[in-house]
């Protein structure tokens, strides 16, 4: 393995791991519960896709040809990923979670309530 | 230098973990309780691949891919549970 792989390898897992932990400080810190769906879902992707990509590159150079079994569970995150966030942002709506007065758009949110549950006045 | 970048990794993604299981204690309610699940799953798929890199071997991929289906399935199932209050209807 060249010096010049090595670095790439060395700076991808490094940015993943700090763009992951960045996902994990904005769940942890962020006020409200729809701005805490926000964080982690975009910014794990991201991580988990760099580190893979360097994974992958690590893996083509031992082996010696190009190898993309990495690449089908990156691309199974980037497909699950918005899905199992819309259905936590729906689950949040029926379970009718506290929004802060600053967060924006509720009326939206009031909409779409009532779309779910018809019933309710 | 590798091993260096992987044992950083590693100590962040840890303390990444460590910010999602008290947001899991803590969470004020069910759905904040999911999310932190769902990024703790996230995150242990990382942690596994940079397993299999520190140690130079392919056969890690197997379970993180494993990881990955079995934490999009508790997902949606526990956000069915939320919904419906049932899991299977």
């Amino acid at each position: 393995m060249t010096v010049f792989l090595e670095v790439i390898v060395s700076v991808l897992v490094v940015l993943g791991a700090i763009v992951m932990l960045i996902g994990s400080i904005g769940l942890a810190k962020f006020p409200d519960y729809f701005t805490r769906l926000h964080a982690p879902t975009k910014a794990s992707t991201l991580g988990v896709a760099c580190i893979l990509i360097a994974s992958m590159i690590f893996f083509s150079v031992k082996i010696g040809h190009v190898d993309f079994k990495e690449l089908l569970i990156s691309m199974f995150l980037l497909i699950t990923a918005p899905v199992a966030a819309h259905m936590l942002a729906k689950a949040g709506l029926h379970y009718k979670v506290k929004m802060k007065d600053s967060t924006q758009n509720q009326h939206l949110a009031k909409k779409a309530y009532l779309h779910q549950n018809p019933n309710e006045k | 230098m590798l091993s260096y970048a992987i044992l950083i990794a590693c100590g962040l993604i840890c303390s990444a973990l460590a910010l999602n299981a008290w947001r899991l204690i803590i969470g004020p309610t069910t759905p904040d309780r999911i999310i932190a699940v769902d990024t703790m799953y996230i995150n242990s798929i990382a942690l596994i691949i940079l397993l299999g890199l520190y140690q130079g071997s392919a056969s890690y991929y197997e379970g993180a891919l494993l990881i990955a289906l079995l934490g999009f399935v508790s997902t949606s199932a526990f956000c069915k549970y939320l919904l419906r209050g049932d899991i299977i209807e």
